[in-house]
């Protein structure tokens, strides 16, 4: 770290050179890198003290045990041992791949359908795109307090539709069967806009052409869905399937606000276990522990978005 | 059908043909109805309903089956939550935090992206190799270390909690800004900041008065990704920010939740929403490009 503040330039210093021939070339490359730091220095700064530095003590206090009066002190593998004896992890980690599985299957499906079918729409496009993104300006505190009233299984909205329409309520948050999917229901509506949005922005660019020739070789409509639109717009699914992934398995809001982990657990996911190994037992390396293993599992996934958008975005 | 217009002949997976027929516009025209029911069930019906259950009464709220309507428009929950809640400070501890964290993120990435991008200094490259690494590690993976460095800033020894530089500071350090500025400044050509050079500008003159005029779209961008991520943020703001006084809209409306009748926390939700959807309404042609602009394109 005291690399990265070091190269902060002094501005003043800049003129001091003697102005000799030789040396203009070299002074002005000095120079021009004295101006770069110092355009580069607050933002070192801030990424070495906020992003580079937590980083490297993630990795050590994973290995720590640290209660803030005495020094931390080295426990070798004992925070990862005391995650393993924990029932709660195991359990945290199939609700979070629950999340992320159902979030899958409804939130990446969905908007896809969604942007095929408002790609075809003629009237009222705009009607239809701020609509759909309006959820997603809410703030989603305010869309998990709102929705937790909804899901009230007595005079809530969903069960009296329900009862309207001749259906039996259902418990939403109040069973461990449904309460997984409830979450899942309320993050999809809140994020789905930019999700469809952006594959609506990219059905915009298949060509037509493409369309019209499949429809000459007698390509039907799901032939032209799967041979065209599919394959032309699979780098666009590839990312956000990948970008949906690693957002969900970080889902803390909805059930930190909507259940608090329960009932039964069944809502306890990765995070929010971290939360409170952190922030309720102050218990910051198996925390961090935790952390570690969290990035293990999340990082490939992230490393291949950068990559791809990186390389062809 | 105030916007009924054919405006498109672009080519999409129906033919234009297909459409043309009796038995396709009829199609088109089912099809349609019903996509515009459900938009406006699931995503305009859930927001009139809490609009409405915020002029419900206590008692017509725990009616079941609940009323269509309130019995009566009744606004005051609106202007009794927000005494209730203390929104007004609330209000204002998140317009203080968004408007730091937005002008702080300007303030430290653009120079950066600036010098990255045309000053090219010696190491620039392992710098913002570094930088967009972090790109690679989930938010939450740096959560535990991250609040550690707040709570005892390195080198500066100062503890940040219920500062608002606890959340200033880290949204400064912000790979994705830099990456996106880096990239619109890469395409400026470098002839123009020739010319401005040996016309005697500085380096500072020459980002103030040529890069950034050329640069407003992506400083838009940027503006409403801060902006828009700092209001909505809230495990952050929850961790750094726990003194009430200081707490943000999020914060406290999850803190008060518990033990407030619905229809003031009803009211407090429709409030809080309020900036932000008026803002989207107002700039959502800006908002919806940044998002296809900031995702994919760059």
């Amino acid at each position: 770290m005291s690399t990265t503040t070091a190269l902060a330039p002094d501005a003043d210093q800049r003129p001091a050179r003697a102005p000799e021939r030789h040396f203009t070339k070299l002074r002005r490359k000095v120079t021009d890198n004295l101006t770069a730091y110092g355009f580069l220095c607050a933002a070192l700064v801030v990424f070495a003290l906020f992003s580079w530095y937590p980083i490297v003590r993630g990795v050590l206090l994973s290995f720590q045990q640290v209660n803030f009066v005495s020094a931390a002190e080295w426990v070798g593998w004992d925070n990862f041992e005391t995650l393993f004896a924990d029932p709660l992890f195991g359990i945290a980690w199939r609700n979070t791949l629950l999340f992320t599985g159902l979030a899958l299957v409804v939130g990446f499906v969905i908007p896809f359908a969604v942007a095929l079918v408002l790609n075809e729409l003629r009237h009222m496009k705009g009607y239809f795109r701020v609509v759909v993104y309006l959820p997603v300006m809410l703030p989603p505190v305010v869309v998990a307090i709102l929705w937790k009233w909804f899901y009230d299984p007595g005079p809530g909205l969903f069960n009296s539709i329900l009862r309207t329409v001749g259906l039996p309520p259902l418990s939403w948050l109040n069973s461990a069967d449904t309460s997984m999917l409830s979450l899942v229901l309320v993050a999809t509506w809140a994020s789905m806009g930019s999700a469809t949005l952006i594959y609506l922005a990219a059905l915009q660019t298949i060509p037509g052409d493409l369309y019209e020739a499949a429809e000459l070789d007698g390509a039907n409509l799901w032939q032209r869905l799967r041979h065209v639109t599919i394959p032309q717009t699979r780098f666009v699914l590839l990312i956000m399937m990948l970008m949906q992934i690693v957002a969900t398995m970080q889902v803390f809001t909805e059930p930190y606000v909507m259940t608090g982990g329960g009932p039964e657990d069944s809502t306890v996911t990765v995070l929010l276990l971290l939360y409170r190994y952190a922030f309720t037992y102050n218990d910051f390396g198996t925390a961090s522990a935790m952390s570690l293993l969290l990035f293990l599992a999340l990082g490939a996934f992230s490393a291949l978005y950068l990559r791809l958008t990186r390389t062809k975005g | 059908m105030a916007k009924s217009r054919v405006d498109r002949p672009v080519r999409t997976l129906l033919s234009p043909w297909t459409l043309e027929h009796r038995r396709g516009k009829v199609g088109y025209w089912l099809v349609f109805t019903l996509v515009i029911s459900l938009f406006t069930l699931a995503f305009v019906v859930p927001l009139i309903w809490m609009l409405l259950g915020a002029m419900k009464t206590a008692p017509e709220l725990a009616a079941n089956p609940p009323t269509l309507l309130p019995d009566s428009f009744n606004v005051s929950a609106y202007t009794e939550a927000w005494s209730f809640m203390e929104l007004a400070k609330y209000f204002g501890n998140t317009v203080l935090i968004a408007t730091g964290a937005w002008l702080i993120q300007l303030a430290v990435d653009v120079p950066a992206a600036y010098a990255l991008s045309k000053l090219r200094p010696v190491l620039g490259k392992w710098i913002l190799g570094g930088m967009l690494a972090t790109l690679m590690l989930p938010a939450s993976a740096l959560l535990v270390p991250t609040y550690l460095a707040i709570t005892d800033v390195p080198i500066f020894g100062v503890n940040l909690v219920n500062s608002p530089a606890a959340i200033w500071l880290p949204a400064a350090a912000n790979a994705f800004n830099i990456y996106l500025l880096k990239r619109f400044f890469d395409q400026i050509p470098t002839e123009l900041l020739d010319a401005a050079r040996i016309d005697g500008a500085g380096s500072v003159t020459t980002m103030v008065r040529i890069v950034l005029p050329l640069s407003r779209p992506i400083l838009a961008v940027v503006s409403i990704f801060a902006i828009v991520a700092a209001w909505k943020d809230f495990i952050w703001p929850l961790l750094v920010l726990q003194d009430p006084g200081v707490q943000t809209l999020s914060v406290a409306l999850q803190r008060f939740e518990p033990d407030t009748p619905i229809n003031l926390m009803l009211a407090g939700l429709v409030l809080a929403s309020i900036p932000m959807v008026v803002a989207f309404l107002i700039f959502q042609r800006q908002i919806l490009a940044g998002l296809t602009a900031g995702s994919l394109k760059g």
